[in-house]
């Protein structure tokens, strides 16, 4: 069967490692269970492990997790002003998560968390769960203002909350969709070119000299799927601010 | 890197395929619905896990870290500030000093040139005293001997006189009138002198 040896599909297959059923309940620990796992054993390790010594002058891992924790800073300080920083740990561990997960799936043998989109949209749902509860917490009904902009005229308001308010409902689908499907087609394209060079090569000494070319291909999408990867765990992060600030701000 | 991840997933197919019948074929593994409880339950353990250690444990350390940091370096630029502005005032301090002695030289210098002055002034007003003295004496010496002298002349003059009269005329003239006529004749000639 050579079309499943490259079936560029089975990649994102979910394998049960332990079958676990509380309650009735399938909580079976899977290979997507294990690299989440990974990701918290590799952030706990670089943000605790790390940080561990507290040098004044720090190391190289003490240096990363500095690294990281203000680049996470900046970006909430930026979007959401300081009143967003009582939510970096929320963004950190979505950033750190994200990024780990993104990065971890360009492995080979390893699995993409972040290609499944319950994973994602779990993610996108808890950002807008935060939103709407701390909008509504802190500021009522005034949170609805958030649909409603002021200074526009009577007659054109209600397509305008019309329009909020899909814009709204759609954020934590394009939220999750975006990371969704960036990771998933990266990943296919990458197999898709690995399954080129399998078919070349077995497929005659003519079609094997041009066997290299999709390899070169594999090379240069393996980079840019690095560039891809750390670029959408920034942009989860950095929408993930931007609607957090309209809980902090309401009213535009 | 893609070849070997290839040629293993493909070993790993068909051991999936002979024994994983359970799973619906063709459904596109990231939708298929009984994978996203479990998906979901470990999803919902694990990050819950990551933004406790990270709220907990993790950023408040590194928040920590980053602020003592920050207040060390301000201490220190602080520390830094004080001692140069010690140091400004030690140098002021020290100018000022030296301006003082300076000053202090000055006038000792000043007096001493003074005093040495006033010295050498009176050792010479002494040596003059002395020396004016000393000429004053001499001319007096000089006065008594030539008084002396002139009295020596007016006898060697009676003396001639009265050998002169005893030569021409003969006679010896009495002393008293020889002496007046001496005296006579010496004070017109001092008055002609004169």
């Amino acid at each position: 069967m050579p079309e499943n040896a490259i079936d560029p599909i089975h990649q994102f297959n979910i394998e049960r490692i332990f079958n676990f059923h509380p309650l009735g309940l399938d909580a079976s620990f899977t290979n997507a269970s294990l690299l989440m796992l990974i990701i918290l054993g590799l952030v706990s390790l670089l943000m605790i492990i790390g940080t561990s010594q507290r040098s004044m002058v720090p190391g190289r891992l003490q240096s990363a997790a500095e690294m990281s924790y203000e680049f996470v800073a900046n970006t909430v300080r930026g979007t959401a002003g300081d009143a967003g920083m009582k939510f970096m740990p929320l963004v950190f561990s979505l950033f750190m998560f994200v990024f780990f997960a993104n990065v971890l799936g360009l492995l080979p043998f390893s699995y993409t968390v972040t290609s499944q989109i319950v994973v994602t949209f779990a993610l996108a749902a808890l950002v807008m769960a935060v939103v709407i509860i701390y909008g509504i917490a802190k500021h009522g009904t005034h949170f609805l203002n958030l649909f409603a902009p002021s200074g526009v005229s009577p007659i054109i308001l209600p397509f305008i909350v019309l329009i909020e308010v899909i814009s709204f409902v759609a954020r934590p689908i394009s939220l999750s969709v975006r990371l969704f499907a960036n990771m998933l087609a990266g990943h296919i394209t990458l197999k898709v070119f690995g399954g080129f060079i399998v078919l070349l090569l077995g497929g005659g000494f003519a079609t094997a000299l041009l066997a290299p070319l999709p390899f070169l291909g594999i090379v240069i999408l393996t980079a840019f799927e690095l560039l891809v990867a750390v670029l959408q765990a920034y942009v989860f992060a950095i929408l993930t601010c931007v609607y957090l600030n309209d809980a902090i701000h309401p009213g535009h | 890197m893609a070849s070997p991840q290839t040629a293993a997933e493909s070993a790993v197919v068909k051991t999936e395929l002979a024994g994983d019948a359970t799973h619906q074929a063709g459904v596109f593994p990231p939708f298929d619905a009984h994978n996203f409880l479990p998906q979901i339950i470990w999803l919902v353990i694990i990050f819950g896990a990551l933004y406790w250690l990270m709220s907990r444990v993790a950023l408040p350390r590194v928040e920590g870290i980053l602020e003592a940091r920050r207040h060390r370096l301000a201490k220190d630029l602080d520390d830094a500030a004080k001692m140069q502005a010690q140091a400004k005032a030690a140098g002021e301090a020290y100018d000022k000093t030296l301006a003082e002695a300076r000053a202090r030289a000055q006038t000792m210098a000043q007096q001493t040139h003074d005093k040495l002055h006033a010295e050498s002034e009176t050792k010479r007003h002494a040596l003059d005293a002395e020396l004016n003295a000393k000429l004053a004496s001499a001319e007096r010496q000089i006065d008594d001997m030539r008084t002396r002298a002139m009295t020596n002349v007016a006898s060697i003059a009676e003396d001639t006189a009265m050998v002169l009269v005893d030569h021409l005329t003969g006679r010896r003239p009495d002393r008293q009138s020889v002496s007046a006529a001496v005296a006579a004749t010496s004070a017109t000639s001092a008055v002609k002198a004169n």
